[in-house]
């Protein structure tokens, strides 16, 4: 049996459900691998239901919503691509940001809302099914999303991407735009970072380990580690337990 | 005679739906007739609307969709007008409602009947380029979605009744008389697009590629017959030259109307852009005399059209077209500014045809009893553009003159503003009030859902195995009952509905069928009336969004339905009920602004016996108008304006306070508080009030340029007026140079002042009729008469008026000269020309004050565009609205606009507010945001991300700092919640638990 992916569409209500309901109308056939939530707004969508979604191993999550200028809630679609391109960002790190997308669809576009969807489809059928998915997870790819998830939701990022259309595009406190170049490059670095330190919190909930084990485990650079160690210790989610052999033994101790 | 608290409206189309939803939601019963089956008019036809490139129809839909269910609102489709008697306040009318052979009551518009009609016949709607069935709806998403027999086309075969599983077709079905009485009336018929007569010199009809903007409007829309492609009818290629030809039947005493037809310019260049953004290979080419983008960011659309798509303008008007046999592409022939004739091969010529009065415009007018003017359009007031000759009967739209959306909406407001001010003791005494039972207490009880599958006649059971879908669903965790029904929407299936909450004792319910968009509130109503809170529903959309779109499929589709079935009652395990709570309004007004457009609204507040304050910063009352003296159309402003301060002064609802300042405003909507001091004692004043009008004016533009202020032979168009209308200084001018777009349409203020061009013209053309001798020269860019004010420009022409375009990347050189001064002019051709003057004026723009309007924007959180004028909520459909609910602009705080204009929509500003003071309190959306307090950390983000400034930051006695969100302001949309960084803010109806839970029922 050839693989029917399974899709979740999350459409804002004013335009793109409109626009699916004008397919259904005018009788335009598409497959009938996706499951749409209505929202009232793309904007509404947070990171994390695209996370949960793909934790559960859904092979494909689509997004649409009114195109640019067009927003029933005035700029709520700015919003939503502000957050859809951080979740694609972090994606991107495990190779999986062609499982989602964003689109615009008006309500007279029932024709392009088939199209979209039927384009979607048959992207997530060539990727095949989600790692996630069936019977034989993948822990550690399962584990590296979970740290995409809570870096996504991680104070800095989710504060990063509410400011950013206000610093890069309007101006900032100072009364300045700051450069998208600039913001872009900081972004970067802070949803890297953000994610390594995630990983590195996974692991030692797990048991205790020292800045050698992490770096050997995460195939990362012993004074990268170091440095997101000191961070998090800043944080108060690592502590040190122990020395064994000179080497401190750090442990997680979020409460979760 | 005793006023009546209804109205007829005339017209559905968005004129008559806005006025209709403005007097609907103000307590009035309202009658609104519609000639064809469906209501939107021509704006549903539209594919994108200027200047923000709106999808016409997302933006429009909500709009019908509420017309077609508010319950204070009573809609007849297919009707005539047969006769009407009565006076104003008290009205009889008759009409005749046209059978549509088909049982509205009964249609379920679910389109079976359209499918199966064997006859196909022409379709209007997509301009004759697609076709339908006999049986059929309009478009696609028609309000009321009934379906109708056009009896020209059916052949009486019977199919349609066999096939309609609801009973609804009624072939004996007869035309009904049906009798109403009204307080008054709004005619709001709207326009009939000019078609080229046969054999016209554009060779429409002749030649296939030649078609008409609303042709190409159907062209370019995604739901039009070639689904948003760009070809060209003759053999379906994409034109690559597109010729787009301005002022087909508008601005030709020939073959066409004299008057301009304000639209054209706009919708064309519009059209440009959008067949560019379909189809790169589009280079459309546009055709047109003078470019009228008067209105607010019109120009920068055309510059940016120009820019940023390579639309290219010629300024020339075709003299003929001939057709390539075998290619079928176009030859036009024109003259260039210089005077060339040049030949040029289309592949498709778009004509932008004008707006012609509607063809029924004669009937109507003997009907209703009022007058029509020289081109058959109504006419009215000249201070007030909505008021017919006949007391209690008012016009709004392209009825009234030819003009575009936003200003059909703000008259449509402006004449149920002035219904208001007529009927305003009647509000609520025709409307019914449903009573409801009480509310059964549900929380904390175990969930017990019902599921009501419906099979949409063979819509959904046709595809969908429905029998199947019911086992399923039956067997979900608490689920307690699921039932089919042949269709859930229909009156009997309601009942079905209410016994079986009672029966089973449900406390959610869903329904799984078409769409939330149109039926969801349908089954609210039901389930509130069994006594459920109307939040504990749900919908699974298994039509539009599976069994239509699988329809090959049918078991994947079955598999579909049953996971939306199961999606939905995963979330209806997690709803709760929702309160809307209910706040109540102080109805009380604030106008900010005393000049003609604040004393306006004012006036139309305290009329209405609302106790009003009206503040104005200067000595007296009056603004701008006090340098104007008469109106193009010849009104004598002087009278209006001192009769107008009168009626103010002596109102006794009406307090004014002059040499005002507002110190401040608090509050929102239905409960503000606002402190001023005013007067040379500086009193101070606090004032409770429900709403805000914002009608702050604007400047006139003191020039820098042309030696203004260095020479005294240089003066204002104003100060000219004054001149002219109070002295004879001017006997002993010989010449008189003008020119326009003085401060405006520059790098500084990009956009046109709309009344400068007509200014020019009434003071030239007086000034003509006083001196004849004097030699009078108007330098222009374009010449904006749009509309009527066509007429005058011609007027100007005849009486020797010279009007001389100058090349605005170089604009005149004025010498001092002695006693005279020298102009020279250069023109768009390069040649130059000297004029010597004894008077030269400067028709200076309009401004707005950024740093005044900057501090009331921040007082009120209302936003200010790049020009610095207040910005609406919606530029199209909202244009007095802010985004934030209980304040309103008008006037010039909006964009410079002429008398007529300002008054318009200083009325249509009453409108909106009293949407909002004729209730005791106004219930707000159960579905908002709500703040977790525990765990926000005070930073604000929301308070930036949210659109509406619903969204505080308030020190809370035991959580610190945290965001509070305004019910009264929240829209629901989620943005805030989305962005949170600490999980703080949720969305009631769509918490993250409940799409959590949706998500998991995927699987």
């Amino acid at each position: 049996m050839s693989f029917e992916p399974r899709i979740l569409g999350f459409l804002c209500n004013w335009c793109s459900y409109a626009g699916a309901d004008l397919a259904g109308v005018s009788r335009i056939q598409y497959p009938p691998n996706i499951r749409v939530i209505r929202v009232m707004c793309s904007g509404r969508v947070d990171p994390e239901f695209i996370f949960k979604a793909l934790k559960l191993g859904i092979d494909g999550v689509i997004i649409t919503g009114c195109h640019p200028g067009d927003c029933h809630y005035i700029e709520g679609n700015y919003e939503a691509v502000k957050k859809f391109e951080l979740v694609q960002k972090l994606l991107s790190k495990l190779n999986m940001e062609k499982r989602i997308r964003l689109e615009w669809v008006s309500a007279s576009e029932g024709n392009r809302f088939a199209e979209v969807i039927t384009d979607f489809t048959n992207q997530i059928k060539e990727l095949g099914p989600s790692p996630l998915s069936g019977k034989d997870l993948d822990m550690e790819l399962m584990e590296k999303l979970e740290a995409l998830e809570m870096a996504a939701e991680s104070y800095r990022l989710r504060a990063l991407v509410g400011r950013e259309r206000k610093i890069t595009e309007q101006e900032n406190v100072y009364g300045e735009k700051y450069p998208k170049e600039k913001f872009d490059n900081l972004f970067d670095a802070a949803i890297n970072n953000e994610y390594i330190r995630n990983r590195i919190l996974l692991s030692l909930e797990k048991n205790p380990k020292s800045v050698k084990d992490l770096a050997t485990q995460l195939n990362i650079d012993s004074k990268e580690i170091l440095n997101h160690i000191l961070v998090l210790k800043g944080r108060n989610q690592v502590a040190m337990e122990d020395i064994i052999e000179n080497q401190p033994i750090y442990l997680n101790v979020m409460e979760r | 005679m005793e006023k009546i608290g209804a109205v007829l409206i005339v017209g559905a189309g968005i004129g008559g739906s806005q006025a209709a939803l403005d007097l609907g939601d103000a307590g009035y019963k309202v009658y609104l007739i519609e000639s064809t089956t469906s209501i939107g008019g021509v704006m549903a036809q539209l594919d994108k609307t200027f200047p923000t490139n709106d999808c016409a129809m997302c933006i429009v839909s909500p709009k019908l969709v509420e017309t077609g269910r508010h319950q204070n609102i009573d809609l007849h489709i297919n009707c005539k007008i047969e006769e009407v008697s009565g006076e104003a306040g008290n009205f009889t009318i008759k009409i005749l409602k046209k059978s549509l052979h088909i049982n509205m009551d009964k249609c379920t518009g679910c389109g079976v009947c359209g499918q199966k009609c064997p006859v196909e016949a022409i379709d209007m709607f997509n301009e004759g380029l697609a076709k339908v069935k006999a049986t059929s709806v309009k478009y696609p998403q028609a309000v009321p979605l009934v379906y109708a027999i056009n009896k020209d086309y059916c052949i009486g075969c019977g199919v349609c009744e066999g096939v309609c599983k609801a009973e609804a077709v009624e072939y004996d079905l007869e035309d009904q008389e049906v009798e109403f009485n009204v307080g008054a009336i709004i005619l709001a018929p709207g326009f009939e697009e000019f078609v080229p007569a046969e054999g016209n010199k554009y060779g429409y009809g002749k030649y296939k590629n030649v078609v008409t903007s609303i042709e190409f409007e159907r062209i370019l829309s995604a739901s039009g017959p070639y689904t948003g492609k760009i070809l060209r009818p003759s053999d379906g290629d994409v034109p690559e030259q597109v010729a787009f030809l301005q002022c087909i039947g508008s601005r030709d005493l020939r073959e066409g109307q004299p008057y301009c037809s304000s639209v054209c310019c706009m919708y064309t260049c519009k059209e440009a852009v959008i067949a560019k953004e379909h189809m790169d290979q589009v280079n459309p080419t546009i055709f047109s005399m003078d470019v009228r983008a008067y209105g607010k960011d019109f120009d920068k659309y055309i510059i940016h059209a120009q820019e940023e798509y390579g639309v290219q303008y010629i300024r020339s008007r075709i003299s003929s077209i001939t057709e390539d046999s075998k290619t079928k592409d176009l030859i036009l022939k024109y003259e260039t500014e210089d005077g060339k004739i040049i030949s040029e091969v289309f592949n498709m010529v778009v004509l932008a045809v004008g707006l012609n009065p509607p063809n029924d415009a004669e009937y109507l007018a003997e009907k209703f009893g009022i007058e029509l003017n020289e081109y058959k359009f109504a006419l009215t007031d000249v201070f007030n553009p909505v008021q017919t000759t006949r007391p209690g009967i008012f016009a709004c739209g392209a009825f009234q003159s030819p003009k575009d959306i936003p200003e059909t909406v703000t008259q449509a407001s402006a004449a149920a503003g002035c219904v208001n001010q007529l009927l305003y003791e009647k509000t609520g005494t025709l409307i019914t009030e449903k009573t409801l039972p009480p509310e059964i207490y549900v929380a904390g009880q175990p969930p017990r859902i019902g599921v009501f599958i419906c099979h949409c006649g063979i819509n959904i059971g046709g595809y969908v195995d429905v029998p199947d879908v019911k086992k399923y669903a039956s067997n979900l965790p608490n689920v307690v009952l699921a039932d089919r029904n042949l269709y859930t929407c229909s009156a009997d299936t309601q009942t079905i509905i209410k016994n079986k909450i009672e029966e089973f004792h449900l406390n959610r319910v869903i329904v799984a069928s078409c769409t939330p968009r149109t039926h969801e509130s349908l089954f609210q109503e039901t389930i509130r009336e069994a006594g459920l809170n109307r939040y504990l529903f749900q919908m699974a959309n298994i039509r539009d969004q599976c069994s239509w779109v699988h329809m090959h499929q049918p078991k994947e589709a079955t598999q579909k339905a049953k996971d939306l079935v199961r999606m939905a009652v995963n979330k209806a395990r997690n709803i709760i009920p929702l309160e809307r709570i209910k706040l109540s309004v102080t109805p009380k007004a604030l106008v900010i602004g005393g000049g003609i457009t604040g004393m306006v609204a004012a006036l139309n507040f305290a009329s209405q016996e609302y106790e009003t304050c009206l503040v104005e910063k200067e000595m007296e009352l009056g603004g701008h108008a006090k340098h104007i003296y008469t109106t193009l159309e010849g009104g004598s402003v002087q009278d209006y304006l001192s009769d107008l301060i009168q009626k103010v002064n002596s109102n006794e609802n009406l307090h004014v306070y002059t040499q005002a300042e507002i110190e401040n405003i608090d509050g929102f909507i239905g409960n503000f508080k606002t402190t001023l001091i005013h007067g040379d004692r500086k009193e101070r004043v606090e004032f409770d009030h429900g709403v805000v009008v914002v009608a702050t004016g604007a400047n006139e533009y003191q020039p820098k340029e042309y030696l203004y202020g260095k020479n005294p032979l240089v003066i204002k168009q104003s100060d000219f007026e004054k001149l002219i209308n109070t002295t004879d200084d001017i006997k002993n001018k010989k010449s008189i140079v003008m020119i326009q777009c003085v401060g405006s349409r520059d790098e500084e203020r990009p956009y046109c002042s709309k009344m400068c061009c007509a200014e020019a013209i009434k003071n030239a053309i007086l000034t003509k009729e006083k001196y004849p001798g004097v030699e009078i020269t108007i330098l222009f860019r374009d010449i904006r008469t749009y509309g009527f004010k066509e007429k005058y420009y011609r007027q100007a022409r005849e009486a020797g008026i010279i009007f001389l375009r100058y090349d605005e990347k170089n604009p005149p050189n004025v010498i001092a000269n002695d006693s005279q001064l020298k102009v020279e002019v250069n023109t768009p051709t390069k040649e130059v020309i000297n004029i010597n003057t004894d008077l030269l004026v400067l028709s200076a723009g309009i401004y707005a004050d950024r740093e005044e309007n900057e501090v009331l924007a921040m007082m009120l959180k209302v936003p200010i565009n790049d020009d610095n004028f207040f910005l609406e909520a919606h530029v199209k459909l909202r244009p007095v609205d802010f985004a934030t609910e209980g304040i309103f602009v008008a006037g010039l705080a909006h964009c410079p606009k002429p008398i007529e204009d300002s008054i318009s929509q200083a009325n249509a500003a009453v409108s909106r507010a009293c949407t909002i003071l004729s209730k005791d309190e106004i219930e707000a959306e159960g579905k908002t945001a709500v703040v977790n307090m525990a765990r926000c950390s005070g930073c604000g983000m929301c308070v930036e991300n949210c659109a509406y400034n619903a969204i505080e930051l308030i020190e809370d006695r035991r959580f610190g700092l945290i965001a509070s969100i305004n019910q009264a302001l929240c829209k629901g949309c989620g943005a805030c919640s989305g962005n949170c960084r600490c999980a703080a803010i949720d969305v009631l109806g769509f918490t993250g638990e409940q799409i959590y839970a949706m998500i998991k029922g995927r699987l």
